[in-house]
């Protein structure tokens, strides 16, 4: 693995920013250039958020072009469907599948895509895609919040980066009475997809 | 070496440290205001950190640190320069006893402001140097060059970053702490230079003419300005985090980056353009430096093909590269999917909680018209309120509403303002409504922080950047003070109460009123989820909740049979029991945790 260009995409308030944060850390850690941008903004007010990841030999520009996004991280099913438009066909997707209903959906404005439909797009769009259910997860482990950490792990699992680099990332942005927690969360993630229980 | 993966504001921060820097200033705007948060918590050993009361306030406290002879940095966002500026100007004429670097970070793109300006032109209006850092590590060496510049030529130095400098992250090399003084030396009383009356201005207008004539000279040799050579067919004059797109673009072109973006380096660009067949100058915004190099009698090729509005991405660049014959199409990835046409949008709303929705629910319901301002209740504009027909710089709403009263409209206006706009420059407009005596309600929405740009404190809090205690400037007796005759504070979350002050404030003729809605920022009190919820029995689908506008309020699937629309309930995740919901509904139908229990 040299490069790498990777989506992360959310919504306000579920993490997303620390998991980008994690993933450019992760890269350098790794001993590759490693750039990242976030759109930031309104969008933390309940808003989308997306974050651009890249690793390389050498990473000129922090933004990647539309359809050269290889990976993405999907914190939420309806961010994940408007982030596939960044994506190369060949690209490999991993999903969360525990869904937030934009103030349009919840208003009775606007219909929430069925999951049917979901599945079918991202599976279209790219050649690879795991869904799991990262919410539940991390409820199971002892708590909702640490849903990133089960979407890192299993997201760890796509690339040969040292295991040993992503805990060592991800345990040192963490709160230190929340290690055990967060180390639980990071490898049952990885599991997840390692297994293919997912 | 020591390596990091920094913001660019970050980088902006450790670069103060290393440039030895002491005072740190400025007035919180996105997307520069972690640079002031970053200095605090890292460095606020060695650096002295605030947020002053708005952005002239801060430069002025620079200035006066830079003559004292302490190292000193402002931030500020683009709009904010425009606050600033009266204050950099004079200090243009005077220069620095020590070191004086003033960031802007402009927003291309409009991710969060109101305009889209290009503050380069105001280091050319200033006659000032312009330093562009391209990523982080950049970043953190203009601000070291920035310092010896500023004290190499005895000037104010500016220095821009955009959103996509300023935010995103790349590696950094660290270094040591540069050198300061333990102790400033007695103020120097160099009245000539340091007093701007117009008989010694007069004396340094020249000296400013030189000084600037002297930096273009310096610019021609600068390592800021570097050229890489490529393919001679092309050669591209670019700043910025644009040289990066460029050069993922234009791979093979020859390139010559500008770090130092005024004044320009007339002979190193003739002699580039020299060397290459076409000339192309990519730059986000203006054609703040093609209309220069135009002027130097150079042939080159801008603005007709790279638009002035929104970011310059990637992808823009690869699309007018190829249509003009530039590099080949078969390097562009198609998109898989162009159009994702009819998912439904995720806008930002208030907060679950937020304390400035009673506000908006009753300005809404009264359709009053409502001149807004700079905050997280400018999204009292949008659905479900649409209750905030001006919006246009901070501090304006009370000024609007001071004009739409004296033009002779004939229904009263209302002002919506927060707390630390309020204190940034709302105060001066108040107090014009008093002395001017216009008729005219100013709603003050106090949630005790500066929300939207991260929760800063000002001069309304019990807290500084710097300090866990701080003398707190209490708003209702400052605005009797003022003159205001009728002032009241209620409870936000008080939904009854907020009616009732501004039937009281509407109803008031004898000059301007001041309503001030007291409820702290949901983001910084953090109250745990609670279990309110809808008797689904009882809700009539009246929609009466729904235009609180909050998220925590879904649609049910259960619906009124007569009506066929839709009731109300709510979301557990999301509900923090601020209670307004229930106090709103009018048949009873919501219910708090106690009563649920009873």
């Amino acid at each position: 693995m040299d490069q790498a260009n990777i989506l992360v995409a959310g919504v306000g308030g579920q993490g997303t920013l620390l998991a980008s944060d994690i993933l450019a850390e992760v890269g350098m850690r790794a001993g590759l250039d490693s750039k990242k941008s976030d759109v930031l903004g309104l969008s933390v007010r309940g808003g989308s958020v997306l974050s651009h990841v890249r690793w390389g030999s050498s990473v000129a520009s922090p933004v990647v072009k539309t359809g050269d996004m290889g990976y993405m991280l999907a914190f939420e099913p309806l961010e994940a469907l408007r982030g596939t438009q960044l994506m190369r066909k060949t690209g490999t997707i991993v999903c969360n599948m525990q869904s937030i209903s934009p103030i349009s959906v919840s208003s009775g404005d606007a219909e929430y895509p069925a999951w049917q439909q979901v599945e079918s797009t991202l599976r279209e769009a790219v050649s690879s895609v795991r869904f799991l259910n990262a919410t539940d997860l991390a409820v199971e482990i002892g708590s909702p919040k640490v849903t990133n950490v089960v979407l890192l792990g299993a997201f760890s699992a796509l690339f040969s980066i040292d295991e040993s680099i992503w805990e060592d990332v991800v345990l040192q942005r963490v709160p230190e009475r929340f290690a055990e927690l967060n180390r639980a969360a990071f490898q049952r993630g990885r599991a997840a997809i390692l297994e293919g229980t997912e | 070496m020591r390596k990091a993966l920094l913001s660019g504001n970050e980088a902006i921060a450790r670069g103060a440290y290393e440039a030895g820097i002491q005072v740190a200033t400025g007035y919180p705007g996105t997307p520069s205001s972690e640079i002031l948060r970053e200095i605090a918590a890292q460095y606020g050993a060695e650096i002295y950190a605030e947020w002053s009361t708005n952005e002239k306030v801060s430069m002025d406290a620079a200035a006066g640190a830079a003559y004292s002879g302490r190292r000193t940095l402002v931030t500020t966002k683009q709009v904010g320069m425009n606050v600033l500026a009266d204050a950099l100007l004079y200090t243009v004429y005077t220069g620095v006893e020590a070191g004086l670097v003033v960031v802007t970070s402009d927003d291309p793109g409009m991710f969060s402001s109101q305009n889209e300006q290009d503050n380069r032109w105001y280091a050319r209006l200033a006659k000032i140097p312009m330093l562009e850092p391209q990523d982080s590590q950049e970043a953190k060496d203009y601000i070291i060059a920035g310092i010896e510049l500023s004290e190499r030529f005895d000037t104010p130095v500016l220095f821009r970053t955009g959103m996509r400098v300023s935010h995103s992250k790349t590696v950094v090399e660290l270094g040591d702490r540069g050198a300061s003084p333990e102790d400033v030396p007695p103020f120097v009383r160099n009245q000539q230079k340091y007093v701007c009356t117009a008989m010694w201005a007069k004396l340094r207008h020249p000296i400013v003419e030189q000084r600037i004539r002297d930096l273009a000279e310096y610019a021609e040799t600068s390592p800021l300005n570097r050229i890489v050579w490529g393919d001679r067919s092309l050669g591209i004059i670019t700043s910025g985090v644009t040289a990066t797109y460029v050069r993922e673009v234009f791979p093979n072109a020859s390139v010559l980056t500008l770090g130092m973006t005024y004044p320009l380096p007339e002979n190193k660009i003739r002699d580039f353009a020299s060397q290459v067949e076409r000339v192309l100058v990519i730059e986000e915004l203006d054609p703040f430096l093609e209309e220069q190099i135009r002027a130097f009698g150079i042939e080159v090729t801008g603005k007709e093909l790279f638009p002035p509005c929104d970011e310059l991405l990637p992808d823009t660049l690869q699309a007018i590269g190829v249509e003009n014959g530039m590099i080949s199409a078969d390097k562009t990835v198609q998109p898989v999917n162009k159009e994702m046409a009819g998912l439904p949008p995720r806008t930002p709303v208030l907060c679950a909680g937020c304390p400035h929705r009673s506000t908006y629910y009753w300005l809404a319901k009264m359709k009053m018209p409502v001149a807004g301002d700079i905050g997280c209740y400018n999204l009292g504009c949008l659905p479900p309120f649409n209750a905030q027909h001006t919006m246009g710089c901070m501090g304006a709403s009370i000024g609007v509403l001071h004009g739409m009263s004296i033009a002779g409209m004939p229904e009263r206006g209302v002002a919506t303002i927060g707390d630390s706009t309020f204190f940034h420059s709302g105060i001066p407009a108040l107090a014009n409504m008093v002395h001017n005596q216009s008729v005219g309600v100013t709603i003050i929405m106090d949630n005790g922080t500066t929300a939207m740009t991260g929760h800063q404190d000002h001069p309304g809090t019990d807290w500084t950047l710097h300090s866990k205690t701080a003398p707190r400037v209490p708003i209702e007796p400052l605005v009797r003070a003022l003159g205001v005759k009728q002032v009241r504070t209620v409870d936000a979350f008080d939904v009854a109460a907020v009616k009732a002050g501004l039937d009281e404030a509407l109803a008031y003729d004898d000059g301007p009123a001041v309503l001030i809605t007291e409820g702290p920022c949901v983001q910084v009190t953090r109250p745990p989820l609670t279990d309110y919820a809808v008797d689904s029995d009882t809700c009539i689908a009246c929609g009466t909740c729904f235009r609180l506008g909050c998220p925590a309020i879904i649609k049910s699937t259960e619906v009124n049979e007569k009506t066929g629309k839709r009731k109300a309930a709510i979301d557990p995740n999301q509900c923090v029991g601020c209670d307004m919901c229930r106090q709103v509904c009018p048949v009873s139908a919501i219910h708090g945790p106690e009563e649920a229990a009873q």
